[in-house]
């Protein structure tokens, strides 16, 4: 009895409490990402790319006030889970900030479950792009398989006949593959899969030569990418047999890392911080001033993440219990992006350019250049099994 | 045929890397009776301060000394101040504590040095590639690499064998108990070993820091490899490391080499190509469990 009014006075007080933060408290967005371990540095650019816009904006996204919750999953899906559950009982309803696609697949559910959104900065798996698009999970970054297909055309496009492909033994490394081979019209002569945790890769190279191909198409992201670049470069492949990757294969960081070794590579992605355009040399100055060092492509895309969200906020003025309202306003993607072109599918994945580009020195360091553009509107494998 | 003979070269590289991180480890375990897994982070931390001279003398030499003493540094100060305390321990308490070491290694190193991972360029005298043969060039960072693992076989060889430090060592790794009942500071012979096994480490960072990237978590990567070896090589023997360590470097690049083609010559590509990627991960333990199985303390143990 005496139990039951103090449960009753507390919810009283909670609904009192909530009604009167609601003209002016922030909007909360959950952001769960990768801080700590090899692949940190990913996550800081991420956190830093999107607190930028926040800051940019006097603390607000479309002049809504908004509190950026940051969370570390330490690159485990399991964290990741428990992070995402205790913030949608604190109430957060709308998520972002997830890099690796297997975290994603293990919060996106979860949030959708509670009717909460979430808009990924990075991650695109094909999970979530089909049969199992959800009206309230829309991508800012890319589809996975997308940025693959259009390594396979700027390998038709260089006229490459006759390619290997590397990439290391797990679901993204074969989804990759995969992608490339679906726009790739030439001969893939080996598909190697490389350890997961692998550091050398002089075996590997080794049968490259033997195999002599036109040309390389590799996926390693973060120290594998460096490991991998300089070794090659140090083996003396890259004067005989041209290396294209994605562009996480050889982001802005692992440039930094790799030095000359990386200069004629080639990359394909659809942002570069040499990018022409007014919104990405006023971002990559910005970024640079605030935190010292360059902006990756991680950062970019939180950026542009944040510029969306802040258009939607606009929309319904902070009010996210108006869904209907709200999606239309994500959907419409009315906001100023770094790509210099962006507008959203049916399955809410990006239709966007890619293009071509080579690592060439750029000031006392190396950045990639524009070549030329290899997709326009570029869509992906996925939009017609998506329903609603 | 250059294919072969460049894949053996590759796995003698691999094999000298290993042997550098082994030798050490061995001698820990086997005359300390220490289970250390933060023989990672001694690799680790030689790399990052081999490159962070690097980049402020712009010279290989100085590189190379701030690796090696920055390794055995910390690894005698890891020694003074947790080691020491553990050795009458259970192994269960060195493992936790050498766990917590690595967590703790990880983060003081992003701290001071950043999240970046710096840049190391190979030194002009070892850059490019060599002639071995008609059509056949191997990278000269990589022959240097077995070189140098090489002539720390034979220093070891000679430390062990010949000097007085290595009898101690001989004779500790026999039986410790002994050792200190004849009236030999062991305290002082567990800093010099476990100092040296830190050294070595630091030579291995160092080395490879051209090669790979300089990164946080870089040893755990290979910490598991090189338990492997000393396990092989029969814990306590630096001529079992060293066979070890050739064994292991052998199947692990051989198999990465040849697995997949010979698999995918007997089945069908999708098929093969699964099996190989999963057989060449898991090589280095089928061949643990093949020596353990027919030499239960290792090759020579």
């Amino acid at each position: 009895m005496v139990r039951n009014m103090i449960r009753g006075g507390l919810c009283a007080l909670l609904f009192a409490g909530a009604g009167a933060a609601q003209a002016q408290a922030p909007v909360k967005i959950g952001f769960i990402t990768t801080l700590s371990t090899p692949a940190g540095y990913i996550g800081e650019d991420e956190r830093d790319g999107f607190s930028l816009a926040i800051k940019q904006g006097g603390g607000k996204l479309g002049g809504v006030p908004v509190e950026l919750v940051v969370e570390d999953d330490a690159l485990k899906p399991a964290n990741a889970k428990q992070a995402v559950d205790r913030m949608l009982q604190s109430g957060i309803k709308l998520y972002t900030g997830v890099n690796f696609s297997n975290v994603l697949a293990a919060v996106a559910p979860s949030v959708l479950r509670d009717g909460a959104y979430y808009v990924s900065l990075n991650a695109g798996p094909s999970t979530f792009a089909g049969e199992k698009c959800d009206k309230n999970y829309f991508v800012a970054s890319f589809q996975n398989d997308a940025y693959h297909s259009a390594g396979g055309e700027a390998a038709n496009e260089l006229g490459y006949k006759r390619v290997v492909l590397l990439a290391p033994n797990y679901q993204a490394g074969r989804d990759a593959l995969a992608g490339f081979k679906r726009t790739y019209k030439g001969e893939v002569l080996a598909e190697i899969y490389t350890k997961l945790d692998q550091s050398d890769f002089s075996v590997e190279m080794a049968r490259v030569r033997s195999l002599a191909p036109d040309a390389i198409y590799q996926f390693h992201p973060g120290g594998a990418g460096i490991n991998f670049a300089k070794q090659y470069a140090n083996a003396g492949l890259t004067k005989t047999i041209p290396m294209l990757m994605p562009s996480f294969s050889m982001d802005g960081r692992m440039l930094a890392a790799s030095g000359a070794s990386a200069e004629g590579l080639y990359t394909v992605g659809m942002w570069t911080t040499e990018m022409d355009n007014p919104q990405s040399r006023a971002f990559v100055k910005a970024f640079t001033e605030a935190y010292g060092r360059t902006p990756t492509d991680y950062g970019m895309q939180a950026y542009d993440t944040a510029l969306l969200i802040a258009s939607a906020l606009k929309a319904v003025n902070g009010d996210l219990s108006k869904g209907d309202a709200f999606r239309a306003a994500l959907a419409k993607a009315d906001f100023q992006t770094l790509r210099g072109k962006f507008r959203f599918d049916t399955n809410r994945h990006p239709v966007q350019d890619y293009y071509l580009m080579r690592v060439e020195r750029s000031g006392n360091g190396f950045a990639p250049k524009i070549v030329r553009k290899v997709v326009s509107d570029g869509r992906d494998a996925y939009v017609g099994q998506c329903k609603g | 045929m250059a294919l072969l003979f460049e894949q053996l070269l590759n796995g003698l590289q691999f094999g000298a890397m290993l042997f550098m991180l082994a030798s050490g480890l061995t001698l820990i375990f086997g005359i300390m009776g220490v289970i250390n897994l933060t023989h990672g982070s001694f690799y680790m931390v030689g790399a990052y301060c081999g490159a962070f001279a690097l980049a402020h003398t712009n010279s290989f030499a100085a590189g190379a000394v701030a690796g090696l003493a920055g390794a055995a540094l910390y690894g005698l100060l890891v020694e003074f101040t947790v080691i020491r305390r553990l050795y009458k321990r259970d192994h269960l308490y060195q493992v936790l504590a050498t766990f917590g070491l690595i967590l703790f290694t990880n983060e003081a190193v992003s701290m001071i040095f950043g999240r970046q991972p710096p840049m190391v360029e190979i030194p002009a005298f070892l850059a490019g590639t060599v002639p071995l043969a008609p059509g056949f060039q191997y990278p000269l960072m990589r022959l240097a690499f077995i070189v140098v693992g090489a002539l720390v076989a034979l220093g070891l060889w000679f430390l062990i064998n010949r000097t007085r430090v290595g009898m101690l060592v001989r004779a500790g790794a026999d039986d410790r108990e002994m050792v200190d009942a004849l009236g030999i500071d062991i305290q002082k012979l567990y800093s010099v070993v476990f100092g040296l096994g830190a050294l070595l480490c630091g030579l291995a960072g160092v080395m490879a820091a051209p090669l790979l990237a300089v990164e946080i978590g870089m040893g755990e990567r290979v910490l598991i490899t090189t338990f492997v070896v000393i396990v092989i090589g029969g814990v306590g023997s630096v001529r079992g490391a060293m066979a070890g360590a050739l064994l292991v470097g052998m199947v692990d690049s051989l198999g990465r080499a040849y697995f997949p083609q010979l698999l995918g010559a007997m089945l069908s590509p999708e098929v093969a190509d699964m099996l190989a990627a999963g057989l060449v991960s898991a090589s280095v333990y089928v061949l643990m469990a093949l020596v353990l199985i027919f030499r239960p303390k290792g090759l020579l143990g």
